[in-house]
Parts: structure tokens; C-alpha cells; sequence
């Protein structure tokens, strides 16, 4: 946890359940029912291969990396409420990503 | 909509309910209700302290934190995860209610009243003091065997899928009715193995009639031994003594030797019962521990009304808050240089909390446990018995009166006490006890509200003293891991 530690039982009860409910990116780490791999649904809208997982159903084999489809989404398929709105009010929001795949994790926070 | 309606609009954080605490240099928090303790890393004590003051929007939470310097991945993270685990909440606060439980509780333990006879007369037994409310006219001294083995079918059969149940013996004076509790063990541990359950004993004695042979029945059933004492002959002899006035000092401390020297197979505690004269903490416990041998003392005030001359009142629970934390220092001492201490209102409450109990009911009374009287009688717990308040039915016509146990359970849950519902020490002391209630107030669904002030000074207290355990030593906690 980044703010605070758990220190007795249920406290590390209450942590298990605040890590999945707000759990790092899981989607393709998460084990479906009676141990299968979990297929998340993928956008809707585009059919190139790339987004959900590859053929062994892993994301090893993907043609370009899982952490590109935020891009995709506002660049490449132009939808405007996934991410800040980067021409007016938010131009910076990626400054610090300078790789998607390696830098993903420091796309900045922006307050609607 | 305006834009003055937008911003006013705009969701504000607030804190939620818990009770903050420092240890070595160390924030804590204590979450109300779940009873879970975080330590806080210093982004988390910045949110708190900056929501306390300013009630923020996110906006203005956010740029705060990034002005002093935090990773806006961080600031994210964080004020997700203080959110969800009921540290602060984005929005107004509005307390849920608890809900009552629907499901039925399966019986774990039975007190057995063997007898309502007693070879002494202390003076604040709230069996015998004005403060009675057993009324035992008519029934019998003692308790025939046949209630007994009637009482141990009824948990055996209540405690349904439960592995392990245990029966406790009660007076009066237990060992007044020995020959009875002898055949009602080996009765329990027949029933026990034939239906598949573990099942543990445990009794409370004033001693006086302890001798070798009862001490070695004891010991070869595993019984847990709680002796009523209260101190030195000075201090024992001013409640606890004979009909005819002689203190009983001098005769049980012979026999406590005894009980602690040839039984070793449970746990045998030393109980004190505070008054108005009997309120010297330390001075009792040194003396239990050093002079007479015990390994753990436990201290409770006598419940009394607070007319009686007994009553200990509010200026001696301040000497005895006062005697609590000296002793729950030196418990401190001891926990983080590995050593046993054997304070044990500190070992109970520190087990709680790391636990992280919270309770709905504030005793098991009801629960998970009923008490018996002589005539077969079952009521509410031991201190009840007999008497017109929490009957729950006969352990010889028709068992636990489940319909009377459910309206009960209803009636006193957490979330019908609005005395409790803002106070922080709700989890662990959930209302305090309906005798104690009943005595002060008439009604045994008050809240102990006399206790208030002092139950969230010793919970503040054990907290802290928790806190730096889990500093300075934190394997020590692992022995509150058991059961």
C-alpha cells in the first residue's frame, strides 16, 4: 500500500480486499473460474489484433505492447472520455511517458 | 446550472470514523467500525491532516499534494486506497446502520450455577447483596445431576456444526456441589466422544474448599481455575469473609499454593473485584504475583448500584484507571523485551484488538453462551440466573426458548444502542455488560454509559501500547494469533 501499513489481522483483511478492489492491472493476470485464463472483453470497436491477448492467450505475442491500447483508444480510435483532453486542457499529460510500454505508469494524474 | 452551483456542488472529502494514535514516533489509526489499525506512511498522515482541516475538494487535495512534492501516481493510488479501506470518503459521511444478523448462533459454552450456596459472605456478591435480582425461592440448593447432563445434551445439540464447545461451573461456591461437577465431566467427555466434539472445562472457586484430591481431579481433566481473591489479608478480608464477619485470607491462601503447585495442565487466574475499599492495583497484583505464585490477575469493579457503600464510585475508578496504566506500562515493558507479564486485563484487551474484533453484542451472553440455574432454568448468562430478566426457556422442557434468544438478540444488537453509534470504542466494548446495565439502569439494553470515559481511556491506552509493540517487537503479537 502507498500510504499506510497494516499492523493487526483485520487490518490485513481490509488490505486484501482494498488490493482487489483497486488492484494494480490485473485483466490479464486474473484467473478465470476453476482455473482458467480470464478473457476481459476488449473494445468493441476495432477488430486489429493487438489489443486482447495472443494466441497461447497470454501478452507475450501481441503485435505491439497491452500498455499501447491506452493510446489507441484516444489517438487511433478517438475516444474522447477514456482519457484528459490532451489539445486543450491537459496538453502536458504524457510528457513523462516517454515510452508507453516501459513509462506507462507516469502518465499524469489530471483533476476534472 | 450555474457555475456557482458546479463548484458548490463539488464533492468534498471527509474523514471517516477512527480513532487516531501515535507510538514511537509512528501515526496510527484505528478504524471504526471493521477495529482494523494501519500504521500511516506520510502521505497518508498529509490527506488526513489536510482533510480534517479544509475538507478539500479533489482538486484541491490534488494540487496540494503535488505542491508538496508527491508523485501524482502516488496521490492517486493513495487517496484510492485510504477510500476503499474507510479511512476518508470523497462526499458527505453518512454512518450505515449495523445490521442484525439473520442467521441463528450455535451455542458455545454453558454455565452451570451448581449451586446457589456459598460458605462466604463477601459483601458486594451480587448474588447475596442488596443488588440481587436471582430469585431462588424454591429451587434447589444444588443442582441435581440429572439438570446437568440435561444442560450438557442441550450444547452438545446447539452447537450444531461447532467442533469444540466448553462448560463452565458456577455458584454459589462451585466446589460445594464437587460430587456433582465430578460426574457431570465425565458425563460431558462420554457425550462429548460419542458425538464427535472436543469439549473444555473451566470453574471459578473462592478456594476455601480446595483440598489435594479436588486439586488432582482438576488437573487430570485439563479444568481451567479462576480463585476469587482480592489481594492481602488487609485488603482481601474488608469484602471477602465468612457469615460470621472473619476474613477468609487466612484459610484459602494455603490452598491456592496448592491448586498452583499440582496443577499445571490449564490456566489457573487470580480475579479481583475492585470496591470502594479494594481499589489498590499494583499493591494487589505485586502480592498475587509475587507472594502467592500466580502467573495472571485479572481486575474488575464490583457492579453495584452507586448507592451502596461498596459502590467504587468515580473518584477511586480514577485511582484504578491510574493503577491500570502503570501496570499496562510495565506489560509494555515486558511484551518488547519478550518477556511474559501477567496483567491480564491488558493481555485480554491487546488480544482484541489485534484480533481486530468488532463486536456486535458486547459479551457472548445469549450468543454464544447460556447459563443454567439449579432447577434447569436457562437465562441470558450466570449472573442472570434464576432471575426474571433474559429467561430463555428449561433445559428439561423444551430447551433454549429460541423465539425469547432472537428478541433478546434484536433488542440489544450494537445498532439498536444510539447511546454507541458515534463512539469510537464501539468495536471492542459494544455497549459494556446488561448486568452491570441492569443494576445502574433498570434495563439490561443501556448502555454503560458511567464506563464511557473510562472504557475509551484504557482502549486509548492498550492502542498505543499496541502501536509500540508492533514497532519495537512485533513477533511478540504473534502469540494473540492462536485460536
Amino acid at each position: 500500500m502507498h500510504s499506510m501499513k497494516p499492523i493487526n489481522r483485520k487490518a490485513r483483511k481490509v488490505e486484501a480486499a482494498v488490493i482487489e478492489a483497486t488492484g494494480d492491472v490485473q485483466a490479464l493476470q486474473r484467473r478465470g473460474g476453476e482455473g482458467k485464463i480470464y478473457y476481459p472483453m476488449g473494445c468493441t470497436l476495432n477488430f486489429t489484433p493487438g489489443w486482447e491477448v495472443d494466441i497461447s492467450g497470454g501478452v507475450a505475442g501481441l503485435c505491439q505492447p497491452v500498455e499501447r491500447d491506452l493510446f489507441d483508444c484516444h489517438l487511433g480510435c478517438g475516444w474522447p472520455a477514456q482519457v484528459p483532453d490532451h489539445l486543450n486542457n491537459a496538453p502536458d499529460w504524457t510528457d513523462k511517458c516517454a515510452s508507453a510500454a516501459n513509462d506507462w505508469r507516469k502518465v499524469d494524474i489530471v483533476f476534472p | 446550472m450555474s457555475a456557482t452551483e458546479i463548484v458548490a456542488s463539488a464533492a468534498r472529502y471527509h474523514l471517516r470514523e477512527f480513532h487516531a494514535f501515535d507510538a514511537v514516533d509512528s501515526r496510527f489509526v484505528y478504524l471504526v467500525p471493521s477495529g482494523a489499525i494501519f500504521s500511516l506512511d506520510e502521505i497518508g498522515g498529509e490527506i488526513v491532516d489536510r482533510i480534517k482541516e479544509l475538507n478539500p475538494t479533489r482538486e484541491e487535495l490534488g494540487r496540494f499534494l503535488v505542491d508538496r512534492g508527491y508523485e501524482p501516481s502516488d496521490i492517486g493510488a493513495s487517496l484510492m486506497e485510504l477510500e476503499q479501506a474507510g479511512v476518508i470518503i470523497h462526499g458527505d459521511f453518512v454512518p450505515q446502520k449495523p445490521q442484525v444478523p439473520v442467521q441463528r448462533f450455535p451455542l458455545q459454552r454453558i454455565v452451570l450455577n451448581i449451586t446457589n450456596q456459598c460458605n462466604l459472605a463477601c459483601t458486594y456478591c451480587y448474588e447475596y447483596s442488596p443488588d440481587k435480582i436471582s430469585k431462588t425461592d424454591g429451587k434447589p440448593k444444588f443442582m441435581p445431576a440429572s439438570v446437568a447432563e440435561a444442560s450438557i445434551d442441550m450444547l452438545i445439540k446447539e452447537s450444531a456444526e461447532r467442533p469444540s464447545i466448553h462448560v463452565t461451573f458456577f455458584g454459589g461456591e462451585t466446589l460445594l456441589n464437587f460430587p456433582m461437577l465430578r460426574s457431570s465431566v465425565e458425563y460431558a467427555k462420554r457425550k462429548c466422544a460419542d458425538a464427535g466434539k472436543h469439549v473444555e472445562f473451566s470453574l471459578t472457586t473462592n478456594a476455601t474448599l480446595l483440598t489435594e484430591q479436588v486439586v488432582d481431579f482438576l488437573a487430570e481433566h485439563k479444568i481451567g481455575v479462576t480463585v476469587s481473591i482480592d489481594g492481602d489479608s488487609e485488603l482481601n478480608d474488608r469484602m471477602r469473609v465468612f457469615a460470621d464477619g472473619r476474613g477468609s485470607y487466612e484459610v484459602i491462601v494455603p490452598r491456592i499454593k496448592m491448586l498452583l503447585k499440582r496443577h499445571k495442565t490449564n490456566s489457573i487466574g487470580a480475579r479481583v473485584t475492585l470496591s470502594s475499599g479494594v481499589h489498590h492495583v499494583r499493591r494487589i497484583y505485586e502480592h498475587l504475583i509475587q507472594e502467592i505464585g500466580f502467573a495472571a490477575v485479572g481486575f474488575s469493579p464490583a457492579t453495584a448500584n452507586p448507592n451502596r457503600l461498596y459502590s467504587i464510585g468515580e473518584t477511586k475508578m480514577g485511582n484504578v484507571l491510574e493503577g491500570f496504566e502503570d501496570l499496562a506500562w510495565e506489560y509494555r515493558d515486558c511484551a518488547v523485551s519478550g518477556r511474559h507479564h501477567g496483567f491480564t486485563n491488558a493481555n485480554d484487551t491487546l488480544k482484541e484488538l489485534h484480533t481486530g474484533m468488532s463486536k456486535a453484542y458486547p459479551c457472548g451472553a445469549g450468543l454464544g453462551l447460556l447459563g443454567v440455574g439449579t432447577a434447569g432454568d436457562i437465562n441470558l448468562c450466570h449472573r442472570f440466573v434464576d432471575s426474571d430478566v433474559g429467561q430463555m426457556g428449561h433445559v428439561q422442557k423444551g430447551g433454549v426458548d429460541h423465539d425469547a434468544r432472537d428478541e433478546f438478540l434484536n433488542t440489544h444488537h450494537i445498532g439498536a444502542r444510539y447511546d454507541c453509534h458515534t463512539c469510537w470504542a464501539r468495536p471492542v466494548c459494544a455497549g459494556g455488560c446488561y448486568h452491570e446495565a441492569f443494576i445502574h439502569y433498570g434495563d439490561t439494553s443501556a448502555a454503560t454509559l458511567h464506563y464511557c470515559d473510562w472504557i475509551r481511556g484504557w482502549n486509548d491506552l492498550c492502542l498505543r501500547i499496541y502501536g509500540e509493540i508492533s514497532v519495537r517487537n512485533p513477533s511478540f503479537l504473534d502469540r494473540f494469533n492462536e485460536n
